[in-house]
């Protein structure tokens, strides 16, 4: 046997075997006529495993980066939709939330095409008809907020749910306060953020 | 003779919850009658008979809850022969003024009103009642007692009406007496603020999506439903009818974070107008008074929602329920009475709501209740009993007060209830 049949032989049975666990092998035969050999073959076979490698290269890096894109999706969308609190009976939008409407206002400029819906929400301590009203106002004063930032007003819708879509249906201190609230809501354009510059 | 007294059980067991609403009697002046004295309730007995078992025992419970009388209960050794005159002595022993005597007849029942004192029939009369399976039969029999009620007072009683309540998410009725506690939104909506027509025969609510809350009105017999002109965008809730069923008034939101009262003409499905231009301040839960003239509403323009009047064309805005600046709590929930003379609300009283009556005349008010959370009062059509929902068993039921005698009664009902309207009175071929 030459050299080269050693080097064809060992390829073949690297090939056959793509690197998996060794089968058993059979009882050996006896040895064969050495068999003509396809130089052509060899060559395609490993052009064909230089592409393989690329391509799972490529493949990596695109999942990586999609893995970068969806996250970045999804804490742009989580800044957009976290929610805002008010103390009781008040519109108000308090100090501590200032930062999160900021970062509402840069994503919604940076997103022409997105729209959101702004959902103002109550404890159930008042009046049930009159937290329809009160919610309203809550709603409202987020999106002037936002205007006040430079956001087109097309962008907002506002809605009030009252104290009718409790976020937690205890009734105690916390669970007011956590009721007590704006819910931001993408109604188009949520699926493709930029993130703003 | 073998008699005994069950007397006024429900008396016994409603006097520790007039310990907690210690409100006294509000003087409404002198009522038809020739003995009737406003204040008191004399003693009322229905004549044993038989048969009738059914209506019989409706019929007292009606009168009992009535709140004019008090009612005596008959053991059963009392039963007589449905032919055998009138024991007026008897009765006379036990205290009673008036005995209800109730006679089956052929298509329905014969009742005569006693006056035990003089032994003489006092009004005499056939009602038809249709059969006990029937689903008119209940409220047939709650315009007997309705009727035995004016004989006495000049006033009718008011036990053939219902109440809308909001159980969960869905709009219930249910009889003034707790029975026939029926649905009337489909299962799949969430709706607010039902309301009555003033001819029970159709209600209006806000029909609540995401993102808007039109208003429909709904016929009670054919379940068929409209939206009303004008409350296709925004939410538009608190609808209330005017006293001639053609003009409903609501709140609606406007995207300035604004709410406003309109009107809209539903007879024509036209001709809706601004009755209020709110800008920096809230105003909604319209209520008209019984002439139409005028409506009582909650505005916000004082920084909290307190309780103020303007006439239906929007005009002569003003305070209603005088309150303190800064130190009186939120104030909501108007409804005017039934004879224009006042208009009950409920204003949070550290910061647990509490039922009040203010009259419009002297505009002094009084505060019905002061046990637990009690909320969104609505008048019955005879302006003297008031249901709301209270918590005080634990969650919300509707309780029903006689502002005169401060006797309170729970509606049982299976769940929350909120939102209660009381209708006026029914017909017995209504919904």
């Amino acid at each position: 046997m030459t050299s080269r049949s050693l080097m064809v032989f060992a390829l073949l049975a690297a090939a056959a075997c793509g690197g998996k666990k060794p089968v058993e092998a059979p009882a050996p035969a006896p040895a064969p006529a050495p068999a003509p050999i396809d130089s052509s073959a060899i060559q395609a076979r490993m052009r064909q495993d230089s592409i393989n490698a690329a391509e799972a290269r490529a493949r990596a890096a695109a999942e990586a980066a999609a893995r970068a894109a969806a996250q970045l999706q999804a804490q742009l969308t989580a800044e957009l939709t976290s929610m805002i609190h008010f103390e009781f009976n008040k519109s108000d939008i308090l100090a501590g939330d200032q930062a999160s409407l900021d970062r509402k206002a840069a994503i919604l400029k940076a997103n022409p095409a997105l729209r959101i819906q702004i959902a103002g929400n109550c404890d159930n301590r008042g009046s049930v008809e009159y937290n329809l009203a009160l919610g309203n106002r809550r709603a409202a004063a987020a999106q002037r907020y936002l205007i006040n930032q430079g956001v087109a007003a097309s962008q907002i819708t506002i809605v009030s749910y009252g104290e009718e879509r409790p976020v937690n249906p205890a009734d105690n201190e916390a669970a007011w306060a956590e009721n007590r609230n704006d819910q931001f809501m993408p109604t188009a354009g949520g699926n493709n953020l930029m993130a703003p510059k | 003779m073998k008699s005994f007294l069950l007397v006024g059980l429900a008396t016994l067991s409603a006097a520790p919850l007039l310990a907690q609403d210690p409100t006294p009697p509000i003087d409404r002046g002198v009522r038809v009658g020739i003995t009737y004295q406003p204040g008191t309730r004399p003693r009322l007995v229905i004549l044993p008979g038989l048969g009738l078992d059914s209506v019989r025992a409706i019929v007292q419970r009606d009168l009992d809850y009535s709140d004019r009388f008090e009612v005596l209960a008959l053991g059963p050794g009392d039963a007589t022969s449905g032919t055998a005159a009138v024991n007026y002595q008897l009765y006379r022993t036990l205290g009673a003024e008036y005995g209800v005597e109730l006679r089956a007849g052929a298509t329905g029942v014969l009742v005569r009103l006693h006056d035990i004192g003089s032994g003489t029939v006092r009004q005499e009369q056939p009602f038809a009642i249709p059969a006990l399976s029937a689903p008119d039969f209940r409220m047939a029999v709650h315009q007997v007692s309705d009727e035995i009620v004016r004989w006495v007072t000049g006033t009718p009683g008011v036990a053939a009406t219902r109440l809308l309540v909001l159980l969960d998410k869905r709009a219930y009725r249910v009889d003034s007496d707790g029975a026939a506690v029926t649905a009337v939104t489909p299962s799949a909506e969430t709706v607010l603020s039902p309301t009555w027509a003033p001819d029970g025969r159709s209600i209006a609510y806000t029909r609540f999506l995401d993102g808007a809350g039109p208003i429909i009105i709904q016929d009670l017999a054919t379940g068929r439903t409209q939206r009303v002109a004008g409350t296709e965008s925004q939410l538009n809730f608190t609808p209330a009818f005017a006293p001639d069923g053609r003009t409903l008034a609501f709140a609606r939101t406007d995207q300035d974070g604004g709410t406003d009262i309109y009107a809209v003409n539903v007879a024509d499905q036209c001709c809706l107008r601004r009755l209020t231009v709110g800008r920096f301040a809230d105003n909604l839960s319209p209520s008209y008074a019984p002439d139409g003239r005028r409506i009582a509403f909650v505005s916000s323009r004082p920084g909290t929602p307190q309780i103020y009047a303007m006439s239906s064309d929007g005009t002569d805005q003003e305070l209603l329920a005088p309150y303190d600046y800064g130190a009186t709590g939120p104030s909501n929930a108007p409804e005017w009475s039934p004879d224009g003379a006042s208009v009950a609300f409920h204003r949070d009283i550290d910061r647990a709501p509490q039922v009040f009556i203010l009259e419009v005349g002297s505009r002094r008010f009084k505060q019905l209740t002061s046990s637990g959370r009690n909320s969104d009062p609505t008048w019955a059509p005879d302006g003297r009993h008031l249901a709301f929902v209270s918590d005080r068993s634990g969650r919300g039921q509707v309780w029903i007060i006689d502002t005169e005698t401060g006797r309170i009664r729970q509606l049982m009902l299976p769940g929350a209830v909120r939102l209660p309207h009381w209708s006026r009175r029914l017909g017995a071929t209504g919904p």
